[in-house]
């Protein structure tokens, strides 16, 4: 790197010039060539949360609402956040609307083709547990029997400022749990 | 408005006295009931015949009235763009009756026949592609019969460590319960303390009177 590094066997300097020295040697150098170092961690959070893509899953009503969200009120562009039409290019699934009984196999498969790592946001009550359609007997009570979920949003429909809300939690869930590892 | 039906009605029960077993104006709209052996001729005819020229089909649907025999209703709405027109022709049909198709007549009775077959499981003779529409694939059972209940049978599903979504009989944690909605003003017409007023006023008559 070009700065030669204290040997790590001396112990730490008391206060003084000599101390003084080095600390001054270290920011002339970030000056001098604007070097950031950060912790691997933040900066792999900083990466997946500004490019978050996701695989629109909009099964329902929903989907309308997240349309609003990408659109130019609430544009999820600016964050980075553009809509892919494959799973094996996405790593965010929002699963917006009701979950049927034929539709479960499908959401499970599209869900194993995501590559790690992948979050899901259950969009709406009928993802979250069922929904307006709770009592139904073909609809699945909850995307989360199918899919292990990491922010739900409630609602019916939320509004797309309420699904901006939830994927700004998702990203700071992910800052969060960024030293932990896939789960 | 009305007597334009009624005399549709008439007409449709002069020109086909076999088949249109009994025409009724109600509430607006005019329903012919007839046979399933008669039905084909009926609809061609509502759509050939000059005065009625009931072009389209709008839907097909069924009804289950459980005490009735025979049990169901299948019922047909046609629409006349040309006249501005609707009528409604009503079949009573049972499960082991084979109603004949309207696919030779209407083209697009052929999905809506195929979802009568699959949420009632009413059988249509030589319909061209008869197989369930809304249900999932391996579904059992008719949905929208009467005794059918709201939240079917085995239909619970998840995701386990056999990697698949699997089928298992329904666990509701919270049964379905039903509210009365109905206004306190408008919905209670016989207060609590009513029938006490009827007999206390019953008692009285015979001394009064």
């Amino acid at each position: 790197m070009g700065v030669e590094t204290p040997s790590k066997t001396q112990a730490p300097l008391p206060p003084g010039p000599e101390q003084d020295a080095i600390l001054r040697r270290v920011t002339g150098e970030l000056q001098e060539k604007g070097f950031i170092v950060a912790s691997v961690d933040k900066a792999a959070a900083w990466a997946q949360t500004g490019s978050m893509w996701p695989m629109s899953f909009g099964l329902a009503c929903c989907a309308i609402e997240m349309m609003h969200t990408a659109c130019s009120r609430y544009d999820l562009d600016r964050f980075g956040i553009v809509f892919r039409p494959s799973p094996r290019q996405s790593d965010l699934m929002i699963v917006a609307g009701t979950l049927t009984n034929k539709m479960a196999p499908a959401l499970r498969r599209v869900y194993d083709q995501m590559a790690e790592p992948r979050w899901v946001l259950s969009m709406g009550s009928c993802a979250n547990g069922g929904g307006y359609y709770h009592y139904s007997y073909s609809v699945v009570r909850g995307c989360d029997r199918v899919v292990p979920v990491d922010v739900y949003v409630p609602g019916c429909p939320p509004t797309a400022e309420a699904l901006l809300y939830g994927i700004l939690q998702l990203h700071k869930k992910i800052r969060r749990e960024a030293g932990i590892g896939p789960s | 408005m009305n007597q334009a039906l009624i005399d549709l009605g008439d007409y449709v029960a002069a020109a086909l006295p076999a088949e249109a077993a009994e025409t009724r104006v109600a509430c607006g709209e005019l329903a012919v009931w007839t046979g399933p052996q008669s039905i084909i001729k009926l609809l061609t005819f509502l759509r050939d015949d000059q005065n009625c020229q009931f072009k389209q089909l709008m839907d097909v649907t069924a009804v289950d009235f459980p005490e009735r025999d025979p049990r169901f209703e299948v019922v047909y709405n046609l629409l006349s763009l040309k006249h501005n027109q609707r009528i409604r022709v009503k079949v009573p049909a049972d499960e082991e009756m084979q109603i004949p198709s309207a696919t030779q007549v209407f083209s697009a009775a052929q999905w809506f026949e195929r979802e009568v077959w699959d949420m009632y499981g009413l059988f249509f003779s030589d319909h061209p592609d008869l197989r369930r529409i809304l249900t999932d694939y391996g579904f059992e059972g008719h949905p929208l019969r009467k005794d059918f209940p709201l939240t079917g049978y085995v239909e619970v599903r998840y995701d386990e460590d056999s990697k698949r979504v699997v089928y298992e009989p329904v666990k509701l944690p919270q049964e379905f319960r039903s509210f009365d909605f109905t206004s306190p003003w408008e919905g209670m017409l016989r207060l609590p303390g009513d029938e006490k007023a009827q007999e206390a006023d019953e008692a009285d008559k015979p001394e009064g009177a």
